[in-house]
């Protein structure tokens, strides 16, 4: 029972990361029509930044703004630039530009920086509080999940009671009818962007101190893990990311810990396939067009 | 003759000018030339599936693997069953085995590839079918992240460290004349062109017809009476047969499957190098192979150029850098690749 | 374009007959195949003399890992050796050749390793390879070595599979053996802790598995109060750890590479749990394990047990050599086990090259390290000879204590079926750490 709690305690707060990913990516495809296979590698290049502002100043905080700053910016530039030129009718050449923008970043920040891992120390100290004798969440834990759920809820209220909010739910859903309406879409899919990796760059930057380090490849995982729960909640939906990213993360930790750490990658593709044999678009997919 | 005729009498030619070629090659050029055969049928198993039906796949490497893997069980325990002391064909020291010792686990292994890359592109075609672009990416990618656990988990793949292949040897005849480099790239050339031969005839009989309609619009060929989900499922195992193949060859090539061989990277090069070439385009492919194959080998030594610290650094992301910027400038720039710029008899 | 299509960016549907892809795929096909040739230039290997020596150098390789997850934990060493091996150079070299060191990286990948080490024997014409690093990408080149009748030295891995002279003549260990290091550990921890529960944390490889293998061969198949494992792919071992405090453990003997061992010490402080460390010498170096942690958490490390088999003492007169070798060829780079490890492996290579004679042959090189008669720089015996391609099958233990990890004395002997206390044999260092050359 206490393996149990204490499994369950470290798949959330593992959980609520992937969530935050996912969300990310399901902005971007909601915005765009577009995969962004280089959401891991921009929100590394944000983490790298916000790193680096940490150490010339000492404050985690203006870490944090510049990860995020830096993550927005990159969304614009990689809007702005090669994706403005993907035609649209088809996700396919968007999904490819976006993987060869993972080789230019992941090669640049290795070149810059090298490849080794660097240790990232945490802002908030690691050591689990116990709850009745059993030790469930860090005070760094605590400070994920708090930080995840504000954000999510910030966002929600975004999306859903802002004028903003409504105008950039409007040029994704329908492009069209809202430039007639007088939307400016090529500039709600630049926020869409520039939003989506700024939330990349956070989760990477709440990741990266449980990992390793800090490497190029710091948050391939996360980004597979996380798309394949943004595929399980629907792809455009919000609460199914946030849903399926918990369910994943807690999954993940149970198999880790009931059966083994090898298996739990499998165990994630496992319920990926049978979540998509039953609801080919995921399980929270708004309805398909017509199709036949 | 006939349109398969024609494309059967191309492809045996074209297999024996780049035969012919390995003997202006040295021993690691044709360890390179085999490599990229081998990549070769992955790449035009990839581009058929991505140019005609647009289903992306980013897991042609674990398809590989699969192929790669059945290869190197099936054979090594036809080896270990056949004789008494099976290290020896293995390690092929000494006296090496006849020809009669090594057609056997060659063919039971080349058997293995097929079986277990077939179906398991088989179960994926059918997932496939179901599936709309993003979503069967997702499921292919994480597919390629479940490799190496699949490979802890399931014993008889022998985790991170994988699997040997047995070593094919040059027949007593030829060893004189060869270096074992050059027959094994004879050897992946040669399934090379028995693997992507059938995919040219397929593409270019009734079946590709189908599969373009279905590509084009699912609806009309609903309409013309073509079951998407068939044609679907049935090109994501051609390709994978083909996939599966280049894998038993480079099992042959390097005698041994691990699955840091098939790794995200190398999944993601797949694509790009059928990407490169231009999409839907086996001439396309063969130059993306290539390029893949030597284009790593030559950025670092470009970077043996410089001074220490720098190659440190460029080692291995030069080629990484290099092919991100082609992949994103084809994409934009030429959709159609590389295989625009060969001499062609008529324009499309 | 000549087609009004509605739709311009897909692909107009083709009449199958008129196809013009065929004859481009033949044309592309053949355009390759030149490009290779054009690239090729010479042509075939030259068969005269023995490869890599020259009447002034003698070239040998290595695969090593100088990018990806174990660049961090080993990337250091071959730097160490180049160092060595400059030295060296500017001391005369060894029968008045210099060695030339050709360090690729194979980013700890076996497909890597392959192409890096056909290139290494093919293109650059090594005349042996020295110090490959790994289990997982040694293993994929093992027969190819074999094949091609290159002397295969000194790997760097305690895998049993370089010891098998019947079957890879070629091939020789450097590591001491992991079971030697389990046995070794286990030992010392039922001496020193005779009540505590003992556990094993392993890679999920023929490393995880030889530790393991060598603390039951000592404590009993129910001596092991827990047994669990990792895989280098997943960076989070909470569940393992969390399993092993639930057991009890007193003791944990390690099978883990450096970075697992700080990713394990950092997630065992986190859950407020402090077992004796008991590690192997691959995962067990205080400063590189510490880059990994940081070196606020230096605390972390006192106490911490490993087993060692090269020079490690600050006042050793080896070490004192290197740390001076270290500052002028290095580049002054931090002085780890890493960097004693790659100079001494560097010095064997020397000593062995030294008595292969003035004009070395694979043969004579081979047949010097079967000799019997190489001593290294060990401060155990090296039991290198004609039926035994590991280097060491005894360890001497370290503690590392107030911050500096050095030999407390224990030192054991293993047989392939028991352990044996011994006495460390330093080998005095001589000539300035140059083989004489006979």
């Amino acid at each position: 029972m206490d393996t149990l709690v204490f499994l369950v305690a470290a798949g959330l707060a593992r959980g609520s990361v992937l969530a935050l990913f996912a969300i990310s990516l399901v902005i971007v495809w909601r915005a765009a029509r577009v995969v962004n296979f280089a959401q891991a590698a921009m929100a590394v290049v944000g983490v790298y930044a916000g790193f680096a502002l940490t150490a010339a100043t000492g404050s985690y905080w203006l870490g944090v703004a510049g990860a995020v700053l830096t993550g927005a910016l990159l969304g614009v530039l990689a809007e702005r630039g090669p994706l403005r030129l993907v035609p649209r009718d088809n996700p396919l050449p968007g999904m490819i530009v976006a993987i060869g923008l993972v080789m230019v970043l992941q090669a640049g920040l290795a070149i810059a920086f090298g490849a080794a891992h660097r240790p990232v120390p945490a802002p908030f100290p690691q050591r689990p509080l116990s709850l009745g004798g059993v030790p469930v969440l860090s005070p760094y834990d605590l400070f994920t999940l708090a930080t995840a759920a504000v954000v999510m809820a910030g966002l929600a209220w975004m999306f859903g009671r802002t004028s903003l909010g409504l105008q950039l739910r409007a040029a994704a859903f329908a492009p069209e009818t809202s430039r007639l309406l007088g939307v400016r879409v090529g500039r709600m899919v630049t926020i869409g962007w520039a939003v989506s990796v700024a939330v990349a760059a956070l989760a990477g930057l709440l990741l990266v101190p449980t990992e390793l380090g800090l490497s190029p490849h710091a948050a391939d995982i996360l980004f597979v893990q996380a798309f394949a729960v943004a595929v399980i909640g629907g792809l455009d939906s919000p609460p199914g990311a946030l849903l399926a990213g918990l369910g994943v993360g807690i999954l993940t930790s149970l198999v880790t810990g009931y059966v083994t750490a090898a298996a739990a990658p499998l165990a994630v593709l496992g319920l990926l396939t049978a979540v998509l044999l039953v609801r080919p678009a995921g399980l929270f997919a708004a309805r398909e067009a017509r199709t036949a | 003759m006939s349109t398969r005729t024609r494309t059967l009498v191309r492809a045996s030619l074209v297999t024996l000018v780049v035969i012919a070629a390995t003997f202006g090659l040295d021993p690691f050029r044709n360890f390179q030339l085999a490599t990229a055969a081998a990549v070769f049928a992955a790449v035009a198993g990839l581009t058929v599936l991505v140019g005609l039906t647009g289903q992306l796949s980013l897991g042609h490497a674990v398809l590989m693997a699969a192929g790669g893997y059945g290869y190197a069980i099936a054979s090594s325990s036809v080896v270990a069953m056949t004789s008494d002391d099976g290290a020896a064909a293995v390690t092929g020291s000494g006296a090496s085995p006849g020809a009669a010792g090594t057609l056997l686990p060659f063919l039971a292994g080349l058997a293995g590839a097929v079986v277990v890359a077939g179906v398991l592109g088989l179960l994926l075609g059918l997932a496939a079918a179901r599936l709309r672009g993003p979503y069967l990416a997702g499921l292919t990618l994480a597919l390629v992240i479940a490799l190496s656990s699949a490979a802890s988990v399931i014993g008889p793949l022998g985790g991170d460290q994988g699997r040997a292949a047995p070593f094919l040897p040059v027949p007593g005849a030829l060893a004189a004349l060869i270096a074992v480099e050059q027959w094994h790239a004879w050897i992946a050339v040669t399934l090379a062109a028995c693997a992507v031969t059938p995919l040219l005839i397929l593409r270019a009989g009734r079946a590709g017809l189908r599969m373009r309609a279905v590509h084009d619009d699912e609806t009309a060929a609903r309409l013309a009476g073509i079951d998407p989900g068939r044609v679907k499922a049935g090109a994501f195992t051609a390709s994978a047969l083909s996939a599966g193949t280049g894998g038993a060859a480079l099992a042959i090539v390097t005698q041994n499957v691990s699955p840091g061989a098939y790794g995200l990277g190398f999944s993601l090069l797949l694509v790009v190098a059928a990407v490169v070439g231009g999409l839907g385009s086996l001439g396309g492919a063969a130059i993306g192979s290539v390029l893949v194959v030597t284009l790593p080998w030559a950025a670092d030594q470009l970077a043996g150029t410089l001074p220490a610290d720098l190659t440190a650094r460029l080692d291995g992301n030069l080629a990484l850098l290099l092919f991100g910027v082609v992949v994103i400038a084809v994409t934009l720039a030429a959709p159609g690749g590389l295989a625009r710029f060969l001499p062609r008899s008529r324009h499309a | 374009m000549h087609h009004p299509s509605p739709a311009p960016l897909r692909t107009p549907p083709r009449d199958p007959r008129s196809d013009p892809r065929p004859r481009r795929a033949l044309t592309a096909t053949v355009a390759a195949a030149v490009v290779g040739l054009m690239l090729a230039g010479c042509s075939t290997p030259s068969a005269a003399g023995t490869p890599g020596v020259t009447a002034d150098t003698v070239t040998i390789g290595t695969h090593q890992p100088l990018t990806g997850p174990a660049a961090a934990g080993y990337g250091p060493i071959s730097a160490a050796t180049s160092a060595y091996f400059e030295y060296l150079n500017e001391k005369g070299g060894i029968h008045g050749r210099s060695i030339e060191y050709v360090v690729k990286d194979d980013g700890y990948n076996p497909a890597d390793t392959q192409t890096v080490v056909r290139e290494l024997v093919g293109e650059e014409k090594v005349f042996a390879l020295v110090n490959g690093l790994g289990t997982p990408t040694h293993s994929s080149v093992l027969d190819y070595v074999g094949q091609n009748d290159v002397p295969d030295l000194f790997v760097a891995s305690g895998s049993a599979t370089w010891n098998d002279p019947g079957k890879y003549p070629n091939t020789f260990g450097f590591n001491a053996d992991y079971v030697t290091e389990g046995a070794a550990l286990a030992r010392y921890a039922a001496d020193t802790e005779p009540d505590a529960e003992i556990c094993v944390l392993g890679q999920d490889d023929d490393y995880g598995a030889g530790i393991l293998e060598g603390v039951t061969a000592v404590a009993g198949d129910d001596g092991v109060a827990a047994a669990e494992y990792y895989s280098t792919s997943n960076e989070d071992v909470t569940a393992q750890v969390g399993a092993l405090k639930k057991a009890g453990c007193g003791v944990v003997v390690l099978g883990t590479i450096n970075a697992f061992t700080a990713l394990t010490l950092g997630t065992a402080a986190q859950l407020e749990w402090f077992p004796k460390w008991y590690v192997s010498s691959a995962g067990g170096d205080q400063e590189t394990v510490l880059g990994y942690l940081g070196e606020e958490n230096a605390a972390l490390l006192e106490g911490l047990t490993s087993v060692n088999y090269l020079p490690q003492s600050p006042d050793d007169e080896w070490v004192r050599l290197f740390e001076q070798i270290n500052e002028e060829y290095n580049d002054g780079a931090p002085f780890t086990g890493n960097t004693v490890y790659g100079m001494s492996v560097g010095y064997l290579f020397a000593e062995a090259l030294a008595a292969a004679g003035e004009n070395p042959t694979r043969e004579s090189l081979l047949a010097a390290v079967e000799s019997g008669e190489l001593t290294g720089n060990g401060v155990v015996p090296l039991s290198l000879g004609p039926d035994d391609h590991g280097a060491y099958h005894a360890a001497s233990v370290t503690v590392v204590r107030d911050g500096v990890q050095d030999y407390v004395g224990a030192t054991y002997a293993w047989d392939g079926a028991t352990l044996t206390e011994t006495e460390s044999t330093p080998v005095p260092l001589e000539n300035e750490g140059i083989p004489s050359t006979p």
